[in-house]
This record gives C-alpha cells, sequence and structure tokens, in this order.
C-alpha cells in the first residue's frame, strides 16, 4: 500500500525537499474525497488548505450573477490545488468544484504556515514550489488573455 | 502552375465561421495524391486564390479543406454550393515527419483553426498505428462552440491506443470538459519525451509556447515541428511573397523542424 509519504515525495512539487521536511510535511497531510459537483471550497471562506489532486477534476468558477458560475480553469491528477492559506487574509479568492468523484491529498496551511513561521528555510523551499506554479498559472492566464484562436480584426 | 477545375462534391458548416468542403475532380478521372501537411492554392474564380491545408485522409481521393472565412476569397469559398467549379493548383510543400517518427511516440498539439493541417497526420498514424509507440492528441480552442470535428475526436477520444484532450480557454455554460490554454495539457500526457516527435499548428504564440513547454518537459527542439502560415502566393518559392528570412514558406515549408526557425520566430522584422 502507498503511503502518504511516499506519494507527496514523489510528486515534483515537493521534489528534493529533504526527508525531514517530507516527514514534517506528510504530518500535516491527510486523504480527502469529493463527489461530482461537491465544492472543495467557496469563494470567500478562510483558506486553511492546499491540495494535491491524486484523481478527478476541480474547476476554478467564480460567480456573477449575469453570467452564472464561469470556469476559469481546471485542473486535475497530478496539479496542485490553492495557494490563499499561503498569502494574508488567507481566504478564497474563488470557488472549486469537483468536476468528477476526485481524490487528493490535503495539506494543512494552518499548520504549514506556522511550520514556516519558525523555519524560514521551510518557508522559502515551499514559498519557491509555488512562485513557480504561480508562474505558470499566469503565464496561461496571460495567454488566454490574448484570445489566440479569434478571428483578427 | 496552371490551376486544374475541381467540382465542390459537399460544403459542410462546421461552426459559426469554419466550413469544410469536399472536391473532386470534374473530369472524373484525375488522381489526386498528398503527403500528410500538405497544402493546395485554391482559386475561386474571379475573386482570388488562397492557400489552405489538406485536411482529408490522404488514402482517400476525395479532396478535403477546412477552413475558416476571414477574407474575400474564404468568405466567397464559403458561399460556394454543391456542383460549383474552383480551380487547383497543388499539393505544395513539406509534410509532417511521420516517417521518421516511427516507433517513436507522437506527439500532436493543434490550436483552433490548427487542427485540419494536422488530420492527414493522424489518420496516417492511426492507419499505421502498430508503426508508433503512444500517439496524443492535445487540442485547444477558444469556446467549446469552435471545437472542429465533434464526432471524430469523440470516435478518436473511445479508441485505447490514442490518447485526445481537449480544452478551451472560454468555458460556456454547461461545458464540464477542460479550460485552460492548450500548453497546460503538455504535463498531462503520457509520452516520452526522449523518444517522441512533437507537430504543432496554431497561432504563431500558441506554437512558440507549447514548443517550450515541450522542450522544459525533455523534448529536444530538433524533434519538435510546426506549420508555418504566411502570405503564400506562388506555392513554388519564386515570387518571394512568403519569404521567411532565408526561407520561403512554400517551398521549405510549411512544415518546418523547430530548431530551424525558432530564432526567425521571435524576429520582428521578418
Amino acid at each position: 500500500m502507498e503511503t502518504l509519504e511516499r506519494i507527496l515525495s514523489q510528486h515534483p512539487f515537493f521534489k528534493e525537499l529533504g526527508v525531514d521536511y517530507m516527514q514534517l510535511v506528510t504530518g500535516c497531510a491527510s486523504n480527502v474525497r469529493f463527489e461530482q459537483d461537491q465544492f472543495v471550497f467557496r469563494e470567500g471562506a478562510e483558506a486553511n488548505q492546499f491540495y494535491l489532486i491524486r484523481e478527478g477534476r476541480v474547476a476554478l468558477q467564480l460567480f456573477s450573477p449575469e453570467r452564472g458560475h464561469i470556469t476559469i480553469e481546471t485542473l486535475g491528477e497530478g496539479d496542485i490545488l490553492g495557494w490563499s492559506w499561503l498569502i494574508p487574509p488567507y481566504s478564497w479568492h474563488f470557488d472549486a468544484k469537483a468536476l468528477d468523484l476526485t481524490r487528493a491529498i490535503a495539506l494543512d496551511g494552518k499548520c504549514l504556515r506556522r511550520k514556516c513561521e519558525d523555519d524560514h528555510h521551510l518557508g522559502y523551499e515551499l514559498l519557491k514550489r509555488f512562485s513557480h506554479i504561480m508562474g505558470q498559472r499566469l503565464e496561461s492566464t496571460r495567454l488566454q488573455l490574448l484570445d489566440l484562436y479569434g478571428v483578427r480584426s | 502552375m496552371v490551376p486544374r477545375p475541381y467540382i465542390v462534391k459537399r460544403i459542410r458548416k462546421d461552426t459559426v465561421d469554419t466550413f469544410t468542403l469536399e472536391l473532386g475532380p470534374k473530369d472524373g478521372r484525375s488522381h489526386f495524391s498528398s503527403a500528410p501537411g500538405q497544402f493546395n492554392m485554391i482559386y475561386i474564380y474571379g475573386v482570388g486564390e488562397v492557400p489552405i491545408s489538406i485536411c482529408g485522409d490522404p488514402s482517400n481521393s476525395t479532396l478535403v479543406h477546412t477552413t475558416r472565412a476571414v477574407g474575400s476569397v474564404t468568405k466567397a469559398m464559403s458561399k460556394l454550393r454543391r456542383g460549383d467549379i474552383v480551380g487547383i493548383r497543388g499539393p505544395f510543400g513539406t509534410s509532417w515527419p511521420v516517417e521518421q517518427a516511427r516507433t517513436r511516440d507522437v506527439v500532436v498539439v493543434a490550436g483552433g483553426i490548427g487542427l485540419p493541417p494536422l488530420r492527414p497526420a493522424l489518420y496516417h498514424l492511426l492507419a499505421h498505428r502498430d508503426a508508433y509507440g503512444k500517439v496524443v492528441l492535445l487540442y485547444g480552442t477558444r469556446t467549446p462552440d469552435d471545437i472542429l470535428f465533434k464526432e471524430e475526436l469523440e470516435n478518436w477520444r473511445a479508441r485505447f491506443d490514442l490518447e485526445v484532450f481537449v480544452t478551451v480557454d472560454r468555458g460556456t455554460p454547461g461545458w464540464r470538459g477542460n479550460v485552460g490554454v492548450v500548453t497546460t495539457l503538455i504535463t498531462k500526457a503520457g509520452f516520452d519525451p526522449t523518444n517522441t516527435i512533437a507537430m504543432i499548428v496554431g497561432p504563431e504564440v500558441m506554437m512558440r509556447f507549447t514548443a517550450l513547454e515541450l522542450m522544459k518537459r525533455g523534448v529536444k527542439a530538433e524533434a519538435i515541428y510546426v506549420s508555418m502560415e504566411r502570405n503564400m502566393k506562388c506555392g513554388i518559392g519564386l515570387c518571394g511573397h512568403c519569404q521567411f528570412g532565408p526561407l520561403f514558406t512554400c517551398k521549405d515549408g510549411p512544415v518546418f523542424r523547430y530548431d530551424q526557425i525558432k530564432d526567425l520566430l521571435v524576429k520582428w522584422e521578418i
């Protein structure tokens, strides 16, 4: 049977984090499951976790009274979901809804925040990893904004 | 250089601004053969001539072209009816490296109207499926309404020997598929980057970022091929309209190996 530590340490996000830190991260991890159409989190709620999606897909959405639920991005197997736990005011800026039955590993952000404050090296390691993801998502968003496939006017 | 008359056998509206023409030789006898990735110059009498990639099955004698109605010629083309006559010159240009790809994994990445030029390559790969490793199609469009060849994509998705991922830049109510740019699909696909040939068609920006993502994953620039579109006129490298640095897109392309043109792609002057 695969242990949480093994799964986490094999994920590219935690690559070369070090055994001690991996044990610490694993201590903050738990398996979670979301049914189809169940919300993983809602906009405005306290952000105290992030997720490593193991199976299924999650849609990041915004609700607009005029247009209903607008999906901005979908994430799937292997993706990291959520960084609002790391940045004040620690509240979600989007809704996240499971599109399929989704299995994930939830990491306790509150616990990790405390540990990052106590150990800045751990904080730096996690920030480096999240900065990389933020950079990728920003690049994707910029490409989406370019509307590349639209007819040139 | 003289256009051959072809008769419109069928015209199909694929999306709000995209359509497919099926053409056959007017004399009913001429045989047309092309390699995946090549294009034809299609002449609408009295209006003009445009380069359009061949998008049908290379083993089928019917000539198929899918394009978007954007300029005066393609708009006139979208109004053709069964039985109308068009002029055809071609096939022109280089083709997808389907022979070099034998025994290797193949990743096909299409953006928007970039899927039609890749379709003949997919037909070839599927017709000779045992000759290749994993075959992956990554397709990104603007919205769910812009997805081309929906029925065919569903059939391909049902195959066990082809991985198909589709994403849209903007979801619409009711869309439960992926939302995000096509480059985000590269990490989802299962292929061996050290033994992969990639074929990309889409807007130049999309092709550049797709190539970058593939290289981040470990695919070498020499194993990445892109299809360019640059104002082709004569189709045989004489007129110079499609000059791309030291290259002519119509004759040296439209399919180029990425490492041979990547520096040219970021030169604004050309």
